[in-house]
């Protein structure tokens, strides 16, 4: 495994500029993952990374060499697709070993075959090992294609969104796993998505992407409690902060902020400035009130026996709250 | 607006039983939610009350009268699909139009509906727009507008949302919850994604295998799990089952699992054999008193909370902390349970056993 940096690397596509002037450094042993909303430039930096793009100006370091001319094949990078390509008329033992036995790689049969029923054992599919592709299910395949990239022992592993096809139940077997799979074998990950949740859950360090730049990097602990714009602050915690003017509560913001941002955690009931309950939703493990605070809407928890009907009023203030300027940058 | 009945349905495509004997009714006004897995009966379900599908047997009463087998033009009800279809060589009044027109609706009638549908959805300024160019957001709009428009007695939707990505999903669910709650129209949606459901519904059915598992609020459903089914399917991470053998009596208070006694709410019903002790993860709380013990597996941080994945000696369980307490992997730490939010399951049928929790529900 190794260390993979980029410096001060941007990509145009025509007009749209996907990469603009960014640098990041991923840590031999790190689980980064970038996020950000479709068209940030996640997938691109993944590709850039990989050989399947080049940049238009700055340089990828791989291991510590300049890899701006080599191939992706020379690169030793190991990708997964969001969608699972398989070969169909193969056993997943087949398509599992068909990495290895790349004319590049030249790899010992012996060696395959404890390879593959490792990398099967750890992705918990070797009882599948001799169904053909076909006969398994979406998350099986999904395993599997996991499974190929596994198989190698790369500089990194690229991810593009490799759960976002499964359901519900299994996203959340495989974000364990996948987090498990890192630290057992001690490997370099980059994982791109826009679900926070896998962001958060598994990352050891996050990266914030916004329309091509990378806006913040860090662990995910530091990005939810200190984000540096009200663009972060919105892409991390479930309900959304609430972002209102800063002077809502009566009193003006410090240090020229405009605007406050408060998660549920910076909201306190009980006491403070009147709200309107216009909406009461029964979560099951959190209870979220829908409040109208003079014509701003904000959303936030309470237990269900804190919960006042929709109609009624609670008082509310804030606590500790995160201020942001007009640009959305963070004022400390 | 209308009430929806549906009673003893059933639907047969040749040899396969596609919903099997389902009632619950949807009262007027309500969002009604029906979730479930791919598979389950659901969209049939939607399909049949739409009239797209004639049920096999069982009654299906619109404020009273028994539609179950009029064709779909007879019913007046609006159906909206998962993939929005509309019309692309005409603009977006012209979309919303249509149905009027078709009906014979005179023109000045027509211009004022759909001014006035225009108006609730907030799309006035696109009157005149063709919908080729139109923002996904804007596209469904239109096509609610078009459903709207005809002022049926209730909307069917199927699953409108599933398209699209979660950030914009979020926000257009609210958005059609707010409509909902300006028309209060009867509204059935049927969903596989169970925070959906929760966040929309007043009220939902929980379909599995052709059948109707449990029908009710949101935290009836959540908190009183009839089925096994429901309790994993409801939830994320879902309900933590903890599998025992043992021989419990009416107006038992606790049970024993692996040497240590744990509480519940007084049973109604006793049993005995294979049974399971179901736990939500936020009902578990890390103590160092507790002596019911686990070792720390993993831990996922979420913000202001953590899931934190233990080894107990009943199975692999999940618990959900405040993020401030700390959890070393590795460790082995004393687990409490709310006894109140206990729900004890006979595994064998899968059924909750009557309790002082959920009496008034099962």
């Amino acid at each position: 495994m190794a260390e993979v940096r980029l410096n001060n690397v941007s990509k145009s596509f025509g007009a749209t500029e996907a990469i603009k002037d960014m640098s990041l450094t991923i840590e031999d042993g790190a689980f980064v993952v970038l996020l950000g909303p479709t068209g940030a430039g996640k997938t691109t930096t993944l590709r850039l990374i990989s050989g399947l793009e080049k940049s238009d100006h700055g340089d990828v370091f791989i291991d510590g060499r300049n890899a701006n001319s080599e191939s992706p094949a020379e690169r030793d990078v190991a990708m997964v697709f969001q969608q699972y390509s398989l070969y169909p008329h193969m056993k997943v033992r087949e398509n599992l070993a068909f990495p290895l036995r790349s004319p590049v790689l030249r790899t010992p049969e012996d060696e395959i075959i404890q390879k593959v029923d490792e990398v099967a054992r750890v992705l918990r599919i070797d009882h599948k090992l001799d169904n053909k592709a076909t006969e398994l299910s979406g998350g099986e395949m999904q395993r599997v294609s996991i499974g190929r990239a596994l198989v190698r022992d790369p500089a990194i592993y690229l991810m593009d969104e490799p759960l976002s096809s499964l359901d519900a139940k299994l996203r959340a077997d495989l974000r364990v796993e996948l987090k498990r799979i890192h630290s057992e074998l001690n490997a370099t990950f980059l994982y791109v998505t826009h679900d926070q949740i896998e962001a958060m859950t598994m990352a050891t360090h996050i990266g914030v992407m916004d329309e091509g730049s990378l806006v913040q990097f860090g662990t995910p602990r530091d990005v939810y409690e200190n984000p540096a714009s009200a663009y972060v602050a919105a892409r991390l915690g479930l309900p959304r902060i609430n972002l209102l003017p800063a002077d809502i509560f009566g009193h003006s913001g410090k240090n020229g902020a405009t605007q406050i941002g408060l998660r549920p955690e910076h909201i306190q009931v009980g006491k403070g400035t009147e709200a309107q309950v216009t909406r009461v939703e029964h979560l099951g493990d959190q209870t979220r009130m829908h409040l109208k605070l003079a014509d701003h809407d904000l959303v936030t928890l309470a237990t269900p026996d804190e919960a006042i009907a929709s109609g009624g009023t609670v008082k509310i203030s804030a606590v500790n709250p995160l201020y942001f300027d007009e640009h959305g940058n963070r004022v400390r | 607006m209308a009430q929806i009945a549906i009673k003893n349905i059933r639907k047969e495509f040749g040899e396969f039983v596609a919903v099997k004997e389902s009632s619950f009714t949807i009262e007027d006004g309500e969002f009604f939610m029906l979730l479930g897995p791919s598979g389950c009966g659901k969209t049939t379900t939607l399909r049949m009350i739409a009239g797209l599908e004639l049920p096999t047997s069982g009654e299906i009463r619109l404020d009273g009268e028994d539609i179950a087998q009029l064709p779909p033009s007879e019913r007046d009800i609006a159906f909206v699909f998962q993939m929005f279809a509309l019309y692309p060589h005409m603009n977006v009044r012209k979309n919303i139009s249509y149905p009027l027109i078709s009906q014979g609706m005179a023109r000045a009638q027509v211009r004022s509906k759909v001014q006035e549908v225009a108006n609730i959805l907030g799309i006035e300024d696109i009157l005149e727009r063709p919908v080729g160019g139109l923002s996904g957001g804007d596209r469904q709009r239109v096509a609610l507008g078009r459903a709207i428009v005809r002022e049926p007695k209730a909307f069917m939707m199927d699953e409108p949302l599933g398209a699209l990505d979660a950030e914009f999903r979020e926000h257009m669910s609210e958005e059609l919850r707010a409509l909902h709650d300006r028309m209060n129209a009867t509204t059935v949606y049927v969903t596989h994604d169970q925070l959906e459901a929760m966040q929309m519904g007043d009220k939902i059915v929980v379909m599995n295998n052709a059948v109707v598992e449990q029908f009710g609020t949101p935290q009836e459903i959540y908190d009183k799990p009839a089925t096994m089914f429901v309790a994993d399917f409801i939830g994320s991470p879902s309900m933590n089952f903890l599998d025992f053998e043992g021989k419990l009596a009416k107006g038992a208070k606790t049970t024993e699992l692996s040497g240590v006694k744990l509480p519940m709410p007084t049973l109604r019903d006793g049993a005995s054999g294979q049974l399971s002790y179901g736990v939500r993860p936020e009902h578990i709380s890390l103590k160092d008193s507790g002596k019911y013990r686990g070792e720390i597996l993993a831990s996922e941080y979420l913000g202001t909370t953590q899931i934190v994945t233990l080894n107990t000696p009943n199975g692999e369980i999940k618990a959900r902390i405040s993020s401030d307490q700390p959890a070393k992997r590795g460790e082995t730490v004393g687990l409490d349970f709310l006894a109140d939010k206990i729900t004890v399951f006979d595994r064998k049928t899968g059924h909750a056993l009557r309790s002082r929790l959920n009496e008034k529900v099962l």
